[in-house]
């Protein structure tokens, strides 16, 4: 190891250099892999991991120094990350966070995690998130919740990281990993990234394969990154993206250099802002972090249009008939027979009743129950049907903005820095949801959005600014999303849980 | 719209979710916050809209129609929580 690096300080670098660095010979992919072990074993308390797979970690990392030694390093080599316990992994317990999955141990990979590999990263275990993905703090694990590595200033009070991917997003943020994947269905990126001072990109509907990724809402769930910076984002993404023949609605269309974008000129490019995002209830604090978001890239050379997308507000209704109706279908397989959980009961439809009842957590129950509602004869035509119609128009609400020439969106990422672990749980459950109102619209709309840290609350905790591209427009997004965080900063917690 | 305590039951059987009567009454109350939460969307002029069925246009990709997994049972019941023979085990279906 070169100079007065120490072991500790790996964990610093980011995904991007650390690859630089393993080429360069300056530390092996063991040294890295080890530094990264001995961090998360320091930082156990913030619950992130669920499964630490350190044999493998050390045994992947092995033979990517073979690669290195040979000079075949691939565009991940080495570089050890976190996987969201949502992605099938083969051989490696895989739970959604749901006790229902028991002990399931996936007899195959997904497709997202096995490009992964390909390009040479490093498992180094399986990342906490809300159960099944239904949730925006991490609460609803079966694991316990993750801790956020942020704390308000001079207060220790216990804070969610968001969610549904809260693990991947403490993780990457308290450094013991060097990148993480995540799904998002309603957010579930782009709030943990903002919530965390991380980024955090939900790319376009079908560029990342939905194979053996745990389904939650079909037509909605995409997998994308959460890393350090957008540099990191870049690099992971061009990894996980791409066509594959067992996910019918991934896109076969070519993965362009995303890394490439990073950096790149945004000059003359269109941003509109929507005035429907001005909430009432928006906090100043947020509001001001938009208006400074929206000068930075005026300074940058982009054009700032007003722009309208008047049905915005029907989007959490619309969420929430559609997301819980495709998850009461999707979660009809927890049957207690082939796999997981089994509650003994002397009829198969008693087995069925009872296994899932002790299976499923609250709030996955309740969205089971208002799914099979909304779909159940007399019911259909007034709530799913209704609900899907509306969907085309908030898509058209984005299709008319970009015809007219915008190229981006900028938004808050969220209405709200984080809130204290267990804070809202005597809440209506529509409460939580509003955690989403800026990020449910992208998915109902199949359209690419990332989050980036822009700044840091009065109480001192990190906050987002999001960005919604046109379908397939993640370059854009790259690229703006790195002026903002030229003109912010980068934002890392102080490390408490290291005692 | 709103549900009672005998729809919520009605529905969690449809769900095949043991749930009691205590449970019951507290899902009421929930489920119905949910509903009036969406309630809004019945005021929407939807009329003339099509519904959406896919957010990228695309047309499903044809492929040979071959056989190209399969025949291993040994893998798809490593999992299951009672096997035998080759097969899964439930309590009697058929009388």
């Amino acid at each position: 190891m070169s100079g007065a690096a120490t072991m500790t300080d790996l964990t610093a670098l980011s995904a991007a250099e650390a690859a630089a660095g393993l080429v360069r010979r300056d530390f092996t992919a063991r040294e890295l892999t080890e530094a990264y072990l001995a961090a998360m074993e320091a930082a156990r308390d913030l619950n992130a991991y669920v499964l630490e797979t350190p044999e493998q970690a050390r045994a992947m990392a092995a033979a990517s120094d073979e690669r290195l030694a040979r000079g075949e390093a691939r565009p991940l080599e080495g570089v050890p990350i976190g996987v969201k316990d949502l992605f099938c992994t083969e051989g490696v317990r895989t739970t959604a966070c749901s006790r229902i999955l028991g002990n399931f141990v996936p007899p195959y990979e997904s497709t997202v995690t096995g490009k992964l590999w390909d390009a040479g990263a490093v498992l180094l275990g399986k990342l906490n998130c809300d159960e099944f993905a239904m949730g925006s703090s991490n609460e609803t694990s079966a694991y316990g919740p993750a801790v956020s590595p942020w704390r308000r200033t001079g207060d220790a009070t216990p804070l969610v990281p968001g969610g549904s991917s809260g693990g991947s997003a403490a993780a990457v943020a308290a450094r013991i990993s060097a990148a993480a994947t995540g799904t998002d269905t309603g957010g579930s990126i782009r709030q943990p990234a903002a919530l965390t001072g991380t980024v955090g990109i939900k790319p376009t509907y079908g560029r990342c394969s939905r194979w053996g990724i745990v389904a939650f809402a079909s037509s909605l769930d995409q997998a994308g990154p959460i890393a350090r910076d957008v540099a990191d984002a870049a690099l992971m993404l061009q990894a996980m993206a791409g066509h594959d023949p067992q996910d019918s609605t991934s896109v076969d269309l070519p993965v362009p250099d995303y890394p490439a974008a990073v950096g790149a000129s945004v000059r003359g490019l269109r941003i509109g802002i929507p005035a429907e995002y001005r909430l009432d209830g928006l906090s100043p604090e947020v509001a001001a972090l938009w208006d400074r978001g929206i000068a930075w890239l005026k300074d940058a050379g982009c054009e700032i249009v007003d722009i309208s997308l008047p049905n915005t507000s029907h989007a959490l209704p619309t969420y929430y008939i559609i997301a819980p109706a495709e998850a009461s279908s999707n979660l009809a397989r927890y049957d207690g027979v082939r796999y997981g959980l089994r509650v003994g009961a002397d009829d198969i439809v008693g087995l069925y009743e009872k296994t899932r009842a002790a299976g499923f957590g609250a709030e996955v129950r309740r969205r089971i129950l208002i799914g099979t509602y909304v779909l159940s004869a007399g019911y259909y035509d007034a709530y799913y049907a209704r609900a899907q119609k509306v969907r085309t128009l908030l898509k058209r609400d984005f299709d008319l903005a970009f015809a007219a020439g915008v190229d981006a969106v900028l938004t808050p990422t969220t209405p709200s820095e984080a809130f204290a672990i267990g804070s809202k749980a005597d809440a209506s459950p529509v409460e939580m949801y509003l955690n989403d109102v800026f990020t449910v619209t992208v998915n109902l709309a199949g359209l690419p959005g990332i989050s980036v840290p822009a700044g840091l609350s009065a109480a001192g905790l990190p906050l987002g600014l999001q960005l919604i591209g046109r379908p397939f427009g993640e370059e854009t997004l790259f690229s703006l999303a790195h002026t903002i965080e030229a003109a912010a900063g980068k934002f890392t917690p102080t490390p408490w849980w290291r005692g | 719209m709103s549900v009672d305590t005998k729809t919520v039951l009605k529905v969690a059987h449809l769900a095949r979710i043991a749930v009691g009567q205590e449970e019951a009454a507290r899902l009421e109350g929930e489920l119905n916050a949910i509903l009036g939460f969406v309630e809004e969307l019945a005021a929407v002029d939807v009329e003339g809209v099509e519904p959406m069925t896919s957010v990228v246009a695309m047309s499903l990709k044809m492929r040979d129609d071959v056989v190209t997994a399969g025949g291993d049972a040994a893998p798809i019941l490593k999992n299951a929580p009672a096997s035998e023979d080759g097969y899964f085990l439930v309590p009697k279906v058929v009388e």
